[in-house]
């Protein structure tokens, strides 16, 4: 392994109040490739995912201890930015939610917080990272229409495009496509292979044909512990845990 | 009998109780007007009333309570935007917030007569503003500010947390989320919570008895420097409200014509709340769709 990594997580407990949820997490994250984060349900995947761009910080009682570094900052550190971290760390949500306002606002909304107002400079925003979501020619010609007037699939693509205006490293994906129906699944892991070669993605996934399909690595994560961690085809070939067998192998889950 | 007869009375038990409802409120909108219309005319919009005569009009009542109503939602809806974010957005979940929330529910249910009672005492005469509009104005935020921060804050709450999130995930600030994402959501139910709260201030009396007080000074409707005591813009001049004037008159009017004047005043009170309803309500769509794009 000569790559450098972006993102490493050392030994992260996270606790609700008492519970503890993750059981010492490390993990390393890679530039231009996309991880999966598979497991049952409740096991930490999702909450792990949060961490990394610090969601996690909004509920109440939550406790981390361990570190978490991007590109060698320690994103916990009191001096961190947050709101820059969530700039450099873009998330896409299980649910598509677009804001209530036009797909054109919705892209743009980033960069017009950001203080950008030239109008060209927003267009092409618009068009490039909608393109880039694959659901440009979707919309083309309705831009000043409601995004919540678009199908399930669009409305994720354009969530999607939103994130990539305001140009992020790393892209966190909690479930993109478990709302969405196969055609539009497929539209969207689509998109997330393309978008591999300028992004680092980190997907959390129940769907296990979906992390073999499109990612590099795959995480399996089972009780707020990290099972096994390895390339996607090492683990989906040759699991060398036998809960990480038994769990794609469908035996529980 | 069974499940599908059931659906059917209840159905129709609702129906009824709907129907009760609208025909209540439809008779008494019809009895208002039909008895008050006839009294109405652009004389009696714009003449000031008079005490002994007949031939009186409300010009400077209609006038004090569009100008109350301006004054009391100038103060209060800033406050209570203010205090409905606090609550929906930033109030920790403890007794203090608990304590808070109960006390605005106590002060929500107070009598507006006791509402009136405390602006007397504090503002009236603690803080020597006399009768004045701006008393008035102060009475009726207190009078206002309990519901009126229930439903800004009820609105905000509506709003889905996934939206809180995405905006945040933007990389924005929790301010700039409640600015930029969870208010313009909200916007409809704001909206409709300032208008229940406009018509409810427009048709106020009691609150506004010992506060903006029961005189209407003439007015000199050229002159608009609000330091002149005569001036329609002056808010330290006493003001009766059209609300206070149709209880004046039925307690203690004396003109011969009161009881023509108490019911076309009745009937431009009801259509003015309407018709502001109706503005306002537009207004908020117009601006609704022009954000949302639909």
């Amino acid at each position: 392994m000569t790559k450098q990594p972006i993102l490493t997580a050392d030994n992260v407990h996270l606790f609700y109040g008492e519970f503890e949820a993750l059981h010492g997490i490390s993990l390393s994250f890679f530039k231009n490739e996309i991880t999966a984060l598979i497991g049952p349900s409740g096991c930490g995947k999702s909450t792990f995912l949060r961490t990394l761009n610090r969601m996690n910080d909004l509920i109440p009682h939550v406790k981390i201890t361990g570190t978490i570094k991007k590109e060698g900052q320690d994103i916990y550190a009191p001096s961190m930015d947050v709101t820059q971290l969530r700039k450099e760390v873009g998330m896409v949500f299980q649910q598509p939610n677009p804001f209530p306002f036009s797909i054109y606002d919705n892209v743009v909304y980033g960069l017009r917080l950001a203080g950008v107002r030239d109008k060209q400079v927003l267009d092409q925003a618009v068009e490039t990272s909608l393109k880039q979501a694959a659901v440009w020619d979707d919309v083309k010609d309705k831009l000043h229409k409601s995004a919540l007037a678009l199908s399930g699939g669009q409305q994720q693509r354009v969530c999607i495009a939103r994130v990539l205006a305001v140009h992020p490293d790393i892209i966190l994906m909690d479930e993109p496509t478990s709302a969405l129906d196969p055609i539009s699944s497929s539209k969207v892991e689509d998109v997330l292979v393309e978008l591999r070669q300028q992004y680092t993605i980190i997907i959390v996934t129940h769907n296990m044909q979906q992390a073999s399909r499109i990612s590099d690595r795959t995480a399996f994560f089972l009780q707020g512990d990290l099972i096994e961690y390895n390339q996607t085809k090492a683990i989906f070939l040759n699991p060398q845990q036998q809960a990480t067998e038994d769990y794609l192998s469908g035996r529980f889950g | 009998m069974n499940a599908k007869k059931w659906d059917k009375i209840s159905t129709l038990t609702l129906y009824t109780i709907a129907g009760i409802i609208v025909m209540i409120l439809a008779t008494l909108l019809i009895y208002i007007l039909v008895q008050g219309l006839p009294h109405v005319s652009w004389h009696f919009l714009t003449t000031p009333a008079k005490a002994f005569q007949s031939g009186g009009g409300i010009s400077i009542q209609l006038f004090n309570s569009f100008y109350l109503l301006i004054l009391s939602m100038l103060i209060s809806v800033p406050l209570a935007l203010g205090a409905g974010i606090w609550l929906s957005e930033y109030a920790p979940n403890n007794w203090l917030t608990s304590v808070i929330r109960t006390a605005i529910e106590i002060l929500s249910s107070l009598p507006s007569i006791v509402v009136g009672l405390f602006g007397f005492l504090v503002f009236v005469v603690q803080c020597h503003l006399g009768f004045s509009i701006l008393s008035g104005a102060l009475a009726l935020t207190i009078f206002n500010l309990p519901l009126l921060t229930r439903n800004i804050e009820d609105a905000l709450r509506s709003v889905d947390a996934a939206q809180r999130e995405a905006g945040l995930a933007l990389g924005l600030s929790r301010w700039e989320t409640v600015v930029h994402v969870v208010i313009p959501a909200a916007l409809p139910g704001i909206l409709t919570g300032i208008i229940l709260c406009a018509g409810r201030v427009f048709g106020e009396a009691a609150a506004l008895i010992f506060t903006a007080g029961q005189s209407a000074p003439p007015l000199d409707f050229t002159n608009w420097n609000p330091f002149k005591i005569t001036s329609p813009l002056n808010p330290m001049r006493p003001a009766e409200t059209l609300a206070v004037h149709i209880w004046k008159i039925n307690a203690e009017g004396i003109m011969p014509d009161a009881e023509a004047v108490s019911a076309g005043s009745s009937a431009v009170l009801v259509l003015a709340v309407l018709i502001f309803n109706i503005i306002a309500r537009w207004v908020g769509n117009h601006i609704y769709r022009k954000m949302t794009a639909k």
